[in-house]
């Protein structure tokens, strides 16, 4: 089998973890670049996965299957198409962002800080391009570690609660999943765990799945990934594991973990389930949609500005199943779009957050008040992020949450006339709470002399701000990437209901 | 007959020699003075050495000897192998222990062996009165070694209640195989199995018979409800000994558990099933609730290892020949990454075991990071994390038992194992987020101990990316079972 450059991107930043395990402990500056350059370099290699990739194909690219345990006829099997390629991009996008925006504020253990950070995006990445299914499983729990320790180790006050919390909840869901997977690999004839040939046998009527069996097997995958999203009411580890983490490991929890959950959902539940999807789609729909207007009215009252993100997330993430499951081309595609907005923009509010908690070592609203006379940088940022989480036009939230809009009313128009109450909520909690933190005089005498973002602050938000604007106006170079991917995926969910059904 | 002979002793070649190994070091150890006795480590070794080429050299064989006393098949001997494997890490992870606890090294070493003996001559033999003799014997090694602490209380404690508790266990293995005796007027297994099929027994008293005969092997193995002397014994052994009791006779007694149920009362199937299910169940989550309530962590291990037999039993459930295979691998794996934990509890327990609490492990993780990852990665092997030999043993057996259907069952397993990552995680919390409560010396590390850690954790890898191997090695071994 030929070799593919998804492997070498995959494996290099665990490569680079391997690499600070020799070096001395001391030497944090080397250690600190020795981790910027892997990461970068990663996110060089991927960079051609954007360039290269082949937008009138709808099945896998950059494809490469090696035998890994032939007895159970496990393979090593990756691959990417418009589903995942967005997100190996975010991900290999945000790593290097966020292992330079620790570069001061983490001071204690520095070598295993930043070896886990090069674990997680192995892991993360190895989420988004395995094809196996036992593969897909293995990176899926892996990360957990590297996560949790990131969280334990350097998180805040009450981090061993978030962080054992966090491990618990994910796994919980996925042991579960892993009974599905096993129970499929049976049903399927106890000969692959490979998911393009299980699902091809799905398709040619090899392998056929009856509702009893469609309806377990969606639940125990949908449990897991329910989870990871976090879809209301399994929301509440997300809280705790956003607030406890350290400011990069909000960041990678908000920008990457949770679409694992999304991703997991449309890459796996859909095609392989697809009656059972739809006769679920109410329900699911319901909770996105309760998700989205509990999570935004909690965030509305909170007084801790990165509580407020965290919030936010659960709302933001309830746009993103809700357009999923509307169940056609916009819906599916916004709900895509807005994974990676959501990663982007959260991701950069994460990091603002972080920033002036680096300067006051607080982060509730109330001391707060005038930032924009001592830091005008920061305000300006601040501000474009907090349009492109609410959804302004020409930024980036607002394609995607216009799509998702589209898809649903088409869907269903009652879930859209609440969730669209959503979209002004958001907009209220977050420009009250910019209001809060940026205008007016500057009350407290402590903000007064705050210096403005230094050259590495503002380094690491510009390629986001960038990138709200590129996705903002020029959404054409990403969705058209998307375009066959999410079409078949949608064939897959229509045409084999009706096969079933027959 | 000569000849006869000659093949009959070639097959018992791995017991005598580890018994000739056993009576050399302790008649060397009253000749040697106290300084020299050391060398008990030394030979034990070459004795597991030796034994191994006698084992190895039985690959392949397949028969029964000795009127039937004793069957050579690849079921024994990956067994076989497998106390080799068990018994030369004890000896290595014990001889620093020893020193520091100032124990008679030479009755240590050569009981380490004889519960060897014992263990190999329960899984090579199809015969009840054989598995009983090598029950005793290891039984016996067994009550010495746990209080081979003298001056401990605890130890002796461990020792009492372990020998009153496994005496009361084997009146009920011996009932059993009265019954079953009485029922088929023979107790061959394989005989026993045939006068049932033939419809000759009375069916009354096999039942009954399985039923102490399940009770008798599930004290060895501590399943619920037989489990309640394990914390107390495994708290107050020698560790080293803890480790030992955690693997071997586990090992031991799910391999005759095996050859009894499948062998002689295949035909009982629909009876047993719903008590091997029920204490599987029970097994599991006895273990793993109880577990997370336990700071010392020798008990703590001592629960998970409860909640482990339960994985097995899981196995035992199916009846298949994954099954089979799945529990050949889980007890070698399970060996290996139990035996490298208590290896670091001892390490960390230092003199008199006297840091054995959870939180005596704080600030391991930067203080000693190469001990605390070592044990970071056993413990999420017994967690059964990815990559891990662990994961890659529950998976032979969640498979095994969907292939059987056992959906639920299944269901119970998985959910315990996520309950299990509570209190393994809690070790690991300990070691990395909390700061350490006092400013102990670092741990001492010997190149026997070194050994022990890093063979266990690379065991742990090698057979968690790569289980082809270990796996097909042990469905080999069961192709001439039954």
């Amino acid at each position: 089998m030929p070799y593919s450059i998804l492997t070498l991107i995959t494996f290099l930043p665990i490569g680079g973890a391997a690499l600070l395990l020799f070096m001395r402990k001391a030497s944090t500056g080397a250690l600190r670049n020795i981790a910027l350059i892997v990461s970068l370099l990663a996110l060089l290699l991927s960079l051609p996965l954007f360039s290269n990739f082949d937008s009138s194909n709808p099945g896998m690219q950059f494809e490469q299957s090696v035998a890994w345990i032939p007895s159970l006829g496990i393979q090593y099997h990756v691959g990417i198409d418009g589903i995942s390629l967005f997100l190996v991009l975010l991900t290999t996008v945000l790593t290097p962002i966020t292992i330079l925006s620790s570069w001061n504020s983490i001071e204690k253990r520095v070598r295993e800080y930043y070896l886990f950070m090069l674990m997680l995006e192995t892991g993360m990445i190895g989420v988004f391009v395995a094809l196996d299914f036992f593969l897909f499983y293995v990176f899926w729990e892996v990360m957990l570690v590297p996560m949790y320790f990131l969280i334990g180790v350097w998180g805040g006050q009450r981090r061993i609660y978030a962080a054992v919390k966090f491990f618990l909840y994910t796994m919980v869901g996925s042991v579960l999943m892993l009974v599905a997977i096993i129970a499929l690999y049976f049903l399927n004839g106890a000969t692959t765990f490979d998911f393009p040939s299980i699902l091809a046998n799905l398709q040619s009527g090899n392998l056929v799945l009856n509702s009893s069996q469609q309806y377990w097997l969606f639940l125990a995958f949908f449990f897991a990934f329910a989870i990871k999203v976090p879809l209301f009411p399994l929301h509440t580890w997300l809280p705790d594991a956003h607030v406890e983490a350290p400011t990069a490991g909000s960041v990678i929890l908000a920008g990457v973990l949770l679409k694992m959950g999304t991703y997991g959902i449309v890459r796996f539940c859909l095609p392989i389930f697809p009656e059972a999807t739809r006769e679920l789609t109410p329900l699911i729909s319901l909770l996105a949609v309760v998700g989205i207007v509990y999570g935004a009215l909690v965030a509305m009252v909170q007084t801790d500005i990165k509580k407020l993100v965290a919030y936010s997330s659960v709302s933001h993430l309830g746009f993103v199943v809700l357009g999923i499951f509307a169940l056609n081309e916009q819906g599916l595609q916004g709900a895509m779009y807005q994974m990676l907005n959501h990663g982007i923009s959260t991701g950069a509010l994460f990091l603002l957050v972080g920033m002036i908690y680096d300067r006051r070592h607080t982060r509730l609203i109330d001391e707060f008040g005038g930032l924009a006379d001592p830091l005008p940088v920061f305000s300006t940022i601040f501000m474009i992020v907090t349009f492109s989480s609410i959804g302004l036009p020409m930024l980036n939230g607002f394609v995607g949450e216009f799509l998702i809009l589209l898809g649903a009313f088409n869907a269903n128009v009652t879930f859209a006339v609440v969730a669209t109450s959503g979209v002004i909520l958001s907009a209220v909690y977050m420009l009250w709470m910019y209001q809060r933190v940026i205008f007016g005089e500057v009350k407290n005498p402590k903000n007064k002399k705050l210096a403005d973002l230094d050259f590495r602050e503002k380094l690491l938000l510009l390629p986001l701000v960038a990138l709200i604007f590129w996705m903002g106006i020029y959404s054409e170079a990403f969705l058209r990437r998307m375009d066959t991917s999410v079409n078949q995926v949608l064939q897959q969910v229509k045409s084999s209901a009706v096969v079933v059904k027959n | 007959m000569q000849g006869s002979l000659a093949l009959e002793i070639q097959q018992i070649l791995p017991e005598i020699s580890l018994s000739i190994f056993g009576i050399a070091i302790i008649l060397l150890d009253t000749f040697l003075v106290k300084s020299k006795r050391h060398v008990a480590t030394g030979i034990a070794l070459v004795g597991i050495a030796v034994t191994a080429v006698f084992t190895l050299g039985l690959v392949g064989e397949d028969g029964s000897f000795f009127s039937g006393m004793i069957v050579v098949d690849d079921f024994s001997i990956f067994f076989r192998i497998t106390f080799l494997i068990i018994g030369a890490l004890t000896i290595l992870a014990s001889s620093s222990y020893i020193a520091r606890e100032n124990l008679a090294v030479g009755e240590f070493q050569a009981l380490v062996l004889f519960a060897i003996v014992g263990m190999n001559l329960m899984v090579a033999s199809n015969e009840l009165i054989m598995i009983f003799l090598g029950l005793e014997t290891l039984s016996i090694s067994s009550y010495i070694l746990l209080g081979i602490k003298r001056a401990d209380p605890k130890s002796n404690e461990s020792a009492l209640k372990y020998f009153l508790l496994g005496s009361f266990s084997s009146a009920f293995l011996l009932y059993g195989i009265a019954l079953a005796y009485g029922a088929t007027r023979t107790t061959n297994l394989e005989l026993i199995g045939r006068e049932i099929a033939a419809g000759s027994a009375s069916m009354a008293l096999i039942y009954v018979a399985v039923g102490l005969l399940f009770v008798g092997i599930g004290f060895k193995v501590a399943v619920v409800p037989f489990h309640v002397w394990t914390p107390d014994v495994y708290e107050g052994a020698p560790t080293p000994i803890t480790a030992f009791m955690s693997v071997g006779p586990k090992a031991a007694g799910f391999a005759i558990l095996i050859r009894v149920l499948m062998v002689a009362f295949p035909a009982t199937y629909g009876k047993w099933l719903g008590l091997v299910w029920l204490s599987a169940v029970l097994t599991m989550t006895v273990g793993n609730c109880v577990a997370i309530v336990q700071s010392n962590i020798k008990r703590m291990l001592a629960y998970s290892s409860i909640a482990h037999a339960g994985y097995i039993l899981v196995a035992v459930t199916t009846r298949n020949q994954e099954g089979v295979a799945a529990i050949l691998f889980y007890t070698l794996v399970y060996a290996l990454m139990n035996i490298g934990a208590f290896t670091i509890v001892a390490l960390v327990g230092r003199r008199g075991d006297q840091k054995s609490h959870i939180d005596d492990f704080a600030g391991l993780g930067f203080k000693q990071p190469g001990l605390a990852a070592a044990l970071s990665i056993l413990l999420l092997s017994l967690a059964g994390i990815p990559l891990t030999a662990g994961f890659a043993g529950k998976f032979f057996i969640f498979r095994a038992a969907l292939e059987s259907q056992f959906v639920w069952l299944t269901i119970i397993g998985v959910i315990n194992s996520a309950i299990s990552v509570y209190y393994y995680l809690h070790v690991i919390v300990v070691m990395y987020m909390k700061e350490p409560t006092d400013d102990e010396l670092p741990v001492a590390m010997t190149p026997s101990t070194l050994s022990v850690i890093a063979l266990s954790v690379f065991g742990v890898l090698q057979f968690g990316m790569f289980p082809d191997l270990l796996i097909n090695f042990a469905r080999n071994s069961i192709l001439g079972f039954r």
